[in-house]
């Protein structure tokens, strides 16, 4: 099966489930509607996205050197750092650390990077029990399910599905479908797998080089205990979360979880800065942060796509997606869906691996208005469509580039170009069409599943401007 | 900008062939105030559905032959958000670095949406003759987003007495036209257009109005698809038959 036929089936599969479909839908309005909420003054929150967008600009700009002072920094705090060029390096990088220390059970907070690494099942093949520690996370390690969205990861599930599963994984608690009695249970099952893990793993939502500060936004309280129960926190993130000085971290705090879940602010906010030093009671004994490159310097390197890497992964720009809200998340088949997933995943895997994932997109801006950090994606996606095709792929591209140029198709574009840049011919052309209009052509199947053929008119506009006395020139 | 005397229009392809009378609509709103229209007779695409394609060879060789279809320096009106887009804000990167690269910036600078140059350039003021009517107003993504002009299609509207507009749910989100997309994506396409009838055919509207011929070429096609007879209409024609008295 190609990609493009894999694809389809999913997008078949997402629109025929009528209840997912209920479930994004009911969702993604909830959520739009909370941001909106939070940003009563436009002109603000335009304020606010230059000035985000200006943070993670300075920070891109000067990486090489902010991640060589983040180094320095985290190791005199005390803090491990580790340098990982691919997921595989990552995920062997975490596991000599859990074997040099006999660690045999993980706890986890949310993390979108150990997703695109596959870090639990690496872990889970070599031995070690890992719990997925976030509400949403939990949820989808009993399914055995990927995150259908980087924030709310199971957010295609409704109550009555989350209780099944529940029924079926925890028998001996009481059956319900009250969301506070199932966050209940799950908070009684997690608190005790909390008491006994021997690590924590989390992410991380900025890396202050100054200080050499881990930052890690989260609501539920499952990321402070993951990194202060367990004697050892690995954190792991990918390489673009630096950011230079502490007062970098509020404008983009602030615009990250209004864009994210229209709150103020989360209920916690970690600023992990070493382990437990001498008389402290509590505290891990080690910190050690795993950085990932993956793909990152390459999309560095490229001018234009650069920008992909502004991202502070607040997933307005699903939320808001027209796309996205019909077929969900799991229909891109990649670590991160929507349009960030369409922008960074051909990036990351290869346009000719995921490359399809750019004809999931109207081009309707809508998450271009919202994101955070104004990452131009329609201009961005079109981009990566554009290299999708490329007749003359460089090496130094994205990979894959000229992966989906199909003869046919550039036949078809060469004969658009001939007729519509030849006024003789394109009149030719519009003659014939309008002579001829009940004929139809038997053309774009998919097109006339849903609507008919458009019918040319008798006359075409040049015609009739020039029968009417329009002058030309 | 002061009221020109000439105007370039540039009809765009879509319209050429499927939906003559609304280009001829709004040219002659245009002429009614006072404004000579230019219609370059060798006119034909900007060379978007190539563009969004990622065939920009094949895109600028069109784009480059409508820019030799407006030389002088007159306001080009398009009667749609996304070809007034594809001028006015992606010319430029297709030209950027070929020698015809400045004349195509300056044609992307005196470009404009129909219904944009119609309040910001002529201060169209409109008397409304026809009968007492429902509309629902569909907005193109391009002119919301892009152009930044979905304001200027609701003032003009504002301006006819017997017109009612009905709101409709998720009025900001997309069709699901996109050009290429609703034959590479069909199905995506179709549920968005689906979702799209349902919420227009709710408002209770006796016409769906938009600046854009693409996107009512999908919700108009979907529509008779679905055999509902709820029609569709540009805004030019709409506008030039509430005020000139005709009716069709």
């Amino acid at each position: 099966m190609n990609q493009y036929q894999a694809f389809y089936k999913r997008i078949d599969k997402a629109l025929h489930n009528d209840q997912l479909r209920r479930n994004f839908r009911s969702a993604m309005d909830g959520i739009r509607q909370r941001r909106l909420a939070q940003f009563p003054d436009k002109q603000e929150l335009q304020i606010l996205r230059y000035r985000a967008k200006a943070i993670r600009n300075k920070s891109l700009s000067r990486q090489a050197e902010l991640l060589e002072r983040l180094e320095a920094k985290l190791t005199e705090n005390g803090i491990q750092v580790h340098w990982a060029e691919t997921p595989l390096q990552a995920n062997g990088l975490i596991h000599k650390i859990l074997e040099a220390e006999q660690a045999t059970s993980v706890v986890k907070g949310k993390s979108m990077v150990s997703e695109e690494t596959d870090l639990n099942h690496y872990l889970e093949q070599r031995g070690i029990e890992v719990i997925e520690s976030d509400l949403g996370e939990y949820i989808l390690q009993m399914a055995q399910e990927p995150p259908s969205h980087i924030i709310v990861p199971a957010i295609h599930k409704n109550r009555f599905e989350v209780a099944e599963l529940f029924q079926k994984f925890h028998p001996e608690q009481p059956h319900t479908d009250d969301v506070d009695e199932l966050t209940g249970c799950a908070r009684q099952v997690l608190r005790k797998k909390f008491a006994y893990a021997d690590a924590g793993i989390s992410g991380v939502n900025f890396a202050v080089a100054e200080t050499g500060t881990l930052c890690l936004v989260e609501n539920e309280g499952n990321g402070r205990l993951s990194t202060t129960a367990p004697r050892i926190h690995i954190a792991i993130t990918g390489i673009e979360k630096v950011v230079e000085n502490l007062s970098d971290v509020p404008p983009l705090l602030e615009i990250l979880t209004k864009s994210a879940t229209g709150q103020p602010i989360t209920t916690y906010f970690n600023m992990i800065s070493r382990p437990r030093q001498p008389g402290e009671k509590d505290g891990p004994e080690q910190v050690h942060l795993v950085l990932l490159d993956n793909g990152r310097s390459r999309i560095r390197s490229d001018e234009e796509l650069v920008d992909t890497l502004r991202c502070i992964r607040c997933g307005s720009c699903m939320n808001h997606c027209p796309v996205y809200v019909h077929v969900g998340g799991h229909a891109y088949g990649t670590t991160y869906p929507g349009p960030i997933g369409i922008l960074l995943e051909p990036q990351r895997l290869g346009i000719d691996k995921v490359g399809s994932l750019t004809s999931a997109c109207t081009l309707c801006g809508a998450c271009g208005e919202v994101c955070p950090v104004r990452i131009p994606l329609p201009k961005l996606i079109n981009r990566l469509r554009a290299d999708a095709v490329n007749a003359k792929p460089s090496e130094k591209g994205v990979p894959g580039t000229g992966a989906l140029r199909s003869r046919s198709e550039a036949v078809i574009w060469k004969l658009w170009q001939s007729i519509y840049a030849t006024p003789l011919l394109y009149r030719g052309f519009k003659f014939l069409a309008t002579r001829l209009r009940r004929i139809k052509p038997p053309l774009a199947a998919g097109w006339r599943r849903y609507r008919p053929i458009p019918t040319p008119a008798p006359r075409s506009l040049g015609e009739l401007a020039r029968q009417q006395g329009y002058e030309d020139e | 900008m002061n009221q020109p005397e000439r105007v370039y229009f540039f009809g765009t392809c879509l319209i050429d062939l499927l939906y003559p009378k609304a280009g001829l609509a709004g040219m002659a709103l245009i002429e009614r105030e006072g404004v000579k229209v230019i219609y370059p007779a060798n006119q034909g695409c900007c060379g978007q559905p190539a563009f969004n394609s990622g065939y920009r060879q094949e895109a600028l060789a069109v784009a480059r032959a409508q820019l030799n279809c407006f030389p002088k320096e007159y306001p080009i009106v398009v009667p749609s958000g996304s070809c007034a887009g594809m001028v006015k804000h992606h010319w430029p990167e297709l030209f950027a670095g070929e020698p015809d690269e400045s004349q195509a910036i300056a044609a992307a600078q005196r470009t404009y949406e129909l219904t944009e140059f119609l309040v910001d350039v002529l201060a169209l003021q409109l008397n409304d003759l026809g009968q007492p009517t429902k509309i629902a107003i569909h907005t193109s993504c391009s002119a919301r987003r892009e152009m930044g002009v979905a304001d200027r299609i609701d003032s003009l509207i504002a301006q006819l007495s017997n017109v009612e507009v009905m709101d409709h749910s998720h009025k900001t989100e997309c069709c699901g036209f996109g050009g290429t997309f609703s034959v590479k994506q069909p199905d995506i396409s179709g549920a968005m257009v689906e979702a799209k009838c349902n919420a227009l055919l709710a408002s209770g509207a006796d016409t769906v109005i938009s600046q854009d011929c693409g996107c009512l070429m999908n919700i108009g096609g979907a529509l008779e698809h679905q055999q509902h007879a709820l029609p569709t209409q540009h805004v030019a024609e709409f506008l030039l038959q509430r005020t000139s008295g005709e009716s069709e």
